[in-house]
């Protein structure tokens, strides 16, 4: 089933959740829906599931108005941040209902929603857990019980809401794993929404960035990662150095030190420069387009990450490898291998 | 590192010590003297004795003063069946109004939003806060033969001032709150999040109350009647301006133990007093059961 979202708006208040948003999902796919909170990803999610309404913009599913159904007629599967289990139900109940719930004349008998719904724990490895209530379950097992619920209706669209939000770190990259392989094996299209870059980036085939009620960008995990269109999205995906620059007469100036870096192809006036933490090449004092002076080392692992003020006056953090340790107090170059502007402060 | 080892085990030692002794001290701070612990605790329960108990045991105490075929005499008198069935019936009549209207107030003020909620909130607590005798008067004004509404029912031969509509009426206005206040903070406790994975499921609104809603608040829901229901059987000063207190007719329990207490039927006045004195216990009881469902409900709920 494939989605289109047509200048979609919604407000509450004052507040512009939705600021006209266009989206196309393609059938099959899994798609991110990645921004700060507030950004208006899980409203634009709970539209297309039918459990809120825009103000203006069209929804359609295959080319179908989707909204003139309701939730109820729109046959999507909605996982919830929280679960949302029947806390007085089993496990196995849980997962029984959209079938128990069917108009009886397309009802299935007990034997057939009986093996259907053992099916479904199976899938999600739970099968064992089947007489037990949400309350005596972890929240891993509650948010795949409450996928299996879900998929008990055969959705045309799974839609998940920070499914691994309330989890553990540990948890969560176990089952951002085991969701990637599940959406393999049942291919239904599939969108989720996520503050988390990295869960985004792991398991998407391709990434909406959106931020205060707009999309910023979409793309390929790679895309977004390595071209950002945007300053928001160099900045809210992966580690980033941001400083101000101002650009004129073909020289971009820090503070009152003009940076060896070229200003082709750059608006002049005040922009940002961003670099990546680990694309700053630590040489030699007086190499590079930056100077600085170590302040404070910290080693992760393969690399060291140093803090350096530069004397344009701005201090940053940088990610170099451990082949050449930093101490505090030296003095280096620095050379961004690349680096990208954007207009404006 | 073995230095820094033995270190820390030498200090911990005196360390350990030290905490103890502040313990006792605070321990210390917070036990009163044993003098004064029986004093308070003895004050509390001659108070409890005096007020409570004393009291209720004197109920039974004068119903039964004259042996136990008196006071059976006494319930099984026609005016006193009466009052009882019209006790029954009254209860049955407001809390079933009221667990659909408890309900449908809860539902509204708990899963939605709209402009006039707090005044809502504040409207369903008015019973609480106007005086029975009061809430009374209110019907008498409406439905009494100078009322508003006088003049049309009595063209159309409608009795509603003294006779069991207004008794009903007037109990179900005074009892109004307790479903509703019952339900309200554990509705919204609860949130919406089950429901809308309900409908998203393809629940429709019926099922998703009956199978999801209902069944979340079903130990809320009994609260409610319950203590609905005792205030109901007990309520006096409302019922009492809209009775018209017709023996053998228009007589609830609490009415007819005034008129009998005053008419020096102390036998008969206590035995149906001791019938609400045994309601009031029972309720006492299933509440407190109640109460533990509840707060395993909501230990349930949190994660």
């Amino acid at each position: 089933m494939s989605i289109e979202v047509r200048n979609l708006v919604k407000k509450f208040g004052s507040f512009k959740a939705l600021d006209g948003v266009d989206l196309k999902v393609d059938n099959g796919e899994l798609l991110a829906l990645l921004g700060p909170s507030g950004s208006g990803k899980t409203t634009l999610l709970r539209i297309v599931a039918g459990l809120d309404w825009p103000d203006s913009g069209e929804v359609s599913f295959n080319g179908e108005d989707a909204l003139a159904q309701g939730a109820r007629e729109r046959h999507v599967g909605f996982v919830f941040q929280h679960y949302a289990l029947f806390r007085h139900m089993t496990v196995f109940e849980n997962v029984a209902f959209g079938l128990r719930v069917q108009p009886r004349a397309i009802r299935k008998d007990e034997a057939t929603i009986r093996a259907r719904v053992k099916e479904l724990l199976d899938l999600v490895q739970l099968d064992w857990l089947a007489d037990r209530y949400p309350s005596q379950l972890s929240g891993g097992q509650r948010q795949r019980i409450a996928l299996a619920r879900a998929l008990a209706i055969e959705p045309r669209i799974l839609l998940l809401d920070e499914p691994f939000g309330a989890l553990d770190a540990k948890v969560r990259k176990e089952l951002r794993k085991w969701l990637r392989s599940l959406h393999h094996e049942i291919n239904v299209t599939s969108i989720f929404v996520t503050h988390d870059q990295e869960e985004a980036l792991e398991v998407a085939n391709r990434v909406v960035v959106m931020d205060k009620g707009k999309i910023e960008q979409i793309g390929s995990p790679d895309d977004v990662y390595e071209s950002p269109a945007t300053a928001f999205v160099h900045s809210f995906i992966g580690e980033s150095i941001e400083l101000p620059v101002l650009i004129a007469d073909g020289l971009i100036t820090l503070g009152d030190r003009p940076l060896r870096l070229a200003a082709d192809g750059h608006a002049p006036g005040a922009s940002r420069l961003f670099v990546r933490r680990h694309d700053m090449l630590v040489g030699p004092p007086g190499s590079g387009a930056f100077e600085g002076a170590v302040r404070h080392v910290r080693n992760f692992g393969p690399v060291q990450r140093a803090e350096v003020a530069l004397s344009g006056g701005e201090t940053i953090e940088i990610d170099a490898p451990r082949d050449r340790e930093l101490r505090a107090g030296d003095t280096i170059g620095l050379e961004p291998r690349r680096y990208r502007i954007f207009a404006g402060t | 590192m073995t230095m820094q080892i033995a270190d820390s085990v030498s200090l911990s030692a005196p360390d350990a010590r030290a905490r103890a002794h502040a313990a006792a001290a605070r321990n210390n701070l917070r036990t009163e003297p044993k003098a004064v612990r029986i004093v308070i605790i003895a004050l509390a329960v001659i108070f409890l004795t005096m007020f409570v108990v004393l009291p209720l045991a004197l109920v039974f105490a004068q119903a039964f003063s004259r042996g136990v075929l008196a006071y059976l005499s006494a319930l099984a008198d026609p005016e006193a069946l009466s009052a009882i069935k019209l006790t029954l019936v009254v209860a049955a009549i407001s809390v079933g109004l009221n667990l659909v209207f408890g309900l449908v107030a809860a539902w509204a003020i708990a899963k939605f939003e709209f402009s006039g909620k707090t005044f809502l909130i504040t409207l369903i607590d008015l019973p609480f806060s106007v005086s029975p005798v009061i809430s009374g008067l209110v019907f008498v004004l409406l439905f009494g033969a100078q009322g508003y509404f006088g003049g049309w029912l009595r063209d159309h031969d409608i009795q509603i001032l003294f006779a069991v509509p207004g008794i009903a009426l007037a109990t179900t206005f005074v009892t109004f709150p307790f479903v509703a206040r019952a339900l309200i903070p554990l509705m919204q406790e609860q949130g919406t999040q089950e429901e809308e994975a309900a409908i998203s499921l393809g629940a429709s609104g019926l099922q998703t109350f009956f199978r999801v809603t209902l069944p979340n608040i079903k130990w809320g829901v009994l609260y409610g009647v319950l203590l609905c229901n005792a205030r109901a059987m007990g309520e006096f000063g409302a019922v009492s301006v809209v009775s018209g207190h017709i023996r053998g007719e228009t007589n609830t329990m609490p009415l007819l133990v005034e008129i009998l207490y005053n008419e020096y039927q102390f036998v008969a006045a206590f035995a149906i007093a001791s019938l609400l004195a045994m309601l009031a216990l029972i309720t006492l009881i299933a509440k407190t059961v109640l109460e533990n469902h509840l707060d395993e409900g909501h230990d349930a709920s949190e994660h």
